[in-house]
């Protein structure tokens, strides 16, 4: 297939990964965050650990939207679809994330009207399709995905669309670095940076990581020579002695970001005080929540939402499998209070978390399925 | 053993035990997971259904009974059918309940004999749409050699149905002296598809028109029994045999991995897929494998008679891009593993729940 093939050349990888072999100091470990939910599934689907050499090692980041929404928030959103009226729409990936009382498709089974949209406007048509329902659009992800949900509550507002609204759980990608990088125990050599985020927001919000806090940050592509070359350029960074942010997706992301998706963002949202991510805790200034002059789209005033909390378990260890300090197995809830099928934490929410995948095929070491794979 | 292995070891060995543990359904309503063909569904069927109805038929879990009446072995299956919408590119769930049910037979080298069909319809349904489908059931009828033969109809309020809905049954006569299954799958076997995969899926997906994706692709329904016939005279040493339907041919291996205790490797660049549903499935994030089929099949063969299965299966016009994807190894036992395009390597484990396309 043309514009994907090219990025999935196994020649060039073979010698990208001699290249980044050369570069590894005898003796040192290398930890590297990929930030993004995007960058994990390729990493997955590829299987590009096996281009890495033994010592360096990719931590899955908590860039996975849907794994990020703690329980509390499923339930209120639960809550408002369950009201005999409304029509809640919502990604598909998001249908089978448990809150503290089941999933959409648990509430969609006993009754609610959940529908699975593909954008925002869909929600929108819904909509205007159905005049005598109240449509929830369940607003989620970073920013790479706050400005279709900006401009569809701009479009709804010129157009008087007056049963539709969000229930927005935007966040913020930066915050969530800092806590991770404010971190006393952080075990990151660098940061292979969010790319969808970046063609939004750009480069220089990563800025302070490399200034302050002395690690690299290289905004990487989706494809798997776009990440095993975005691996290549930190190393390459950490052998020249050198802290920055590179863009590896230039093809894509502007350094400046996009101007007009971050002002239509800043036209209907802003900063909420806190928010709590799952199994990271309150992060302060994390999320967006619609402003007042669009309160008639926010579904948080227009309904009574409960506004559940849900504490995750004291116990749940996922901040330090995120950080990289501790392994799945060394949680203390991992594989009795926390499974695939009852997930406490993001990290084992979707099956490419860390500790779902770990839980799934832990028993199996690397070495195992490369022998069992030989041609 | 250093402390922390021997600490990681007793994780491992609590979650095998939990593993091992007699299936359990721990929802409390059916979601559409328990109907997508993954995981859910196989906990569904081993709990409730295998739990309440067990008997050594029922427990081999295959796609039809195959049951000996005098010195005739008999192959009885049912299945039916909800499909939404019910007309798309390349046929409707007429001919899918036809070639469906004939499919689940054929798997077990059985020859279609004769059919049933019981349609549960819709107040309001047109009439016009019930004869459309009824006229491509006879064609699909008359297309594999077999007679529906016997029927019921009910009709439902409206609202309490979906326009139409088909269930049929149907039985064969298992005239070779095969004995096909999913755990019958050997080291040293190869793994073959007939034909390239995920074309009915992707084809349905696009046509309920929610992706406003257009793509020049069509549903593979077809019949499969002459095509497993050819197969079975071409490589008599044929030991499973599987029609790639819901979950894919993803799900269809991982069952005959855990059924035969054996590994099977798989090489992504051998597996034929066409540019219009990798382009889709691309768009989408799906991954083709999940991808349901409704006329191709996977078929695990002795691996001294891999060559002379794809020559017979590539003689064939519904087999043209028949190929060998992989094989079979003694171990990691249960376990699927893809070595991708790219060169890397990935577990491919069963469908979790329907395949939902990622926002990001």
């Amino acid at each position: 297939m043309r514009y994907v093939d090219e990025y999935r050349d196994a020649d060039k990888a073979r010698a990208l990964a001699t290249e980044i072999a050369a570069l590894c100091e005898p003796g040192r470990q290398y930890k590297f965050m990929e930030v993004c939910g995007g960058h994990t599934h390729t990493i997955y689907k590829h299987g590009i650990d096996d281009y890495l050499p033994e010592s360096v090692q990719l931590v899955h980041g908590p860039g996975c939207p849907v794994c990020v929404i703690p329980m509390g928030r499923v339930d209120d959103a639960i809550a408002i679809a369950e009201q005999s009226d409304v029509i809640m729409a919502t990604f598909g990936d998001m249908m089978r994330v448990p809150g503290g009382r089941g999933s959409f498709f648990d509430s969609k089974a006993a009754g609610a009207d959940v529908r699975m949209v593909y954008s925002p406007l869909d929600a929108l048509t819904l909509a205007r399709r159905n005049p005598d329902k109240r449509v929830v659009f369940m607003a989620i992800g970073f920013e790479t995905t706050a400005p279709s949900t900006a401009m569809t509550v701009l479009r709804a507002a010129a157009d008087g669309v007056d049963n539709f609204s969000v229930f927005c759980n935007h966040v913020t990608i930066i915050p969530a670095i800092k806590a991770i990088l404010d971190s006393p125990d952080l075990r990151l050599d660098g940061f292979i940076g969010p790319g969808h985020v970046s063609t939004v927001i750009g480069c220089r919000p990563y800025e302070f990581i490399a200034r302050h806090h002395g690690k690299p940050l290289v905004c990487a592509g989706f494809e798997p020579l776009d990440v095993l070359q975005s691996v290549y350029m930190i190393m390459r960074q950490l052998a020249d002695g050198r802290a920055e942010v590179e863009n590896q997706y230039a093809r894509v992301v502007p350094w400046d970001g996009n101007a007009k998706a971050l002002t239509a963002i800043a036209e209907v949202m802003e900063l909420r005080p806190y928010f709590e991510w799952r199994g990271l805790g309150f992060i302060s200034q994390s999320a967006l929540k619609v402003r007042d002059e669009y309160a008639a789209f926010d579904a948080e005033r227009i309904f009574d939402v409960p506004g559940v909390r849900v504490a995750d378990p004291k116990a749940c260890q996922c901040g330090e499998v995120l950080k990289g300090v501790i392994k799945p197995w060394e949680c203390k809830v991992f594989g009795t209070a926390c499974t695939p099928e009852t997930p406490i934490g993001t990290c084992m929410v979707s099956s490419e978390g860390a500790c779902a995948a770990y839980y799934n095929f832990g028993r199996f070491s690397r070495a195992h399925v490369h022998e069992a794979t030989k041609r | 053993m250093s402390d922390a292995t021997a600490r990681e070891q007793q994780v491992l060995d609590r979650i095998e035990q939990a593993r091992r543990r007699p299936a359990r359904v721990t929802d409390e309503r059916i979601t559409l997971a328990h109907g997508a063909g993954g995981k859910a569904t196989h906990r569904l069927i081993e709990a409730v259904f295998l739990g309440a109805f067990r008997n050594p038929v029922l427990e081999a879990l295959e796609d039809q009974a195959v049951i000996t009446v005098g010195d005739q072995r008999l192959a009885f299956t049912t299945d039916s059918f909800v499909v939404s919408p019910l007309f798309f590119p390349g046929g409707d769930i007429g001919d899918l309940a036809v070639n469906g049910t004939v499919n689940d037979l054929a798997m077990s080298g059985a020859r279609p004999l004769c059919l049933s069909a019981g349609f549960i319809l819709e107040e309001g349904f047109p009439v016009a749409d019930l004869e459309r489908i009824t006229a491509s059931m006879a064609a699909a009828a008359s297309n594999a050699g077999v007679q529906i033969v016997t029927g019921d109809t009910k009709v439902v309020e409206r609202g309490k149905g979906d326009g139409c809905y088909i269930n049929t049954a149907g039985v064969g006569v298992v005239e070779r002296s095969v004995d096909l299954g999913a755990g019958k799958a050997q080291a040293g076997d190869a793994v073959v598809v007939s034909g390239p995969i995920g074309e009915h899926g992707i084809t349905v997906m696009l046509a309920r028109g929610e992706l406003e994706i257009e793509a020049d692709v069509q549903s593979d329904t077809a019949p499969l029994h002459a095509l497993v016939d050819s197969l079975l005279d071409a490589a008599p040493g044929v030991h499973c045999l599987r029609d790639a339907t819901r979950g894919g041919v993803a799900t269809v291996l991982n069952e005959i991995a855990t059924a035969s205790h054996i590994a099977i490797a798989l090489e992504e660049d051998r597996v034929p897929v066409r540019p219009a549903v990798s382009g889709a499935c691309e768009l989408l994030g799906l991954d083709p494998l999940y991808v349901a089929c409704e006329g191709r099949f996977v078929a695990v063969v002795d691996g001294a008679q891999a060559d002379a299965a794809v020559d017979a299966l590539r003689a064939h016009p519904l087999g043209e891009s028949a190929a060998v994807v992989g094989r079979v190894n003694a171990d990691p036992e249960g376990l699927v593993l893809l070595r991708t395009a790219f060169g890397g390597t990935r577990i491919v484990d069963m469908l979790v729940g329907d395949p939902l396309p990622r926002i990001c």
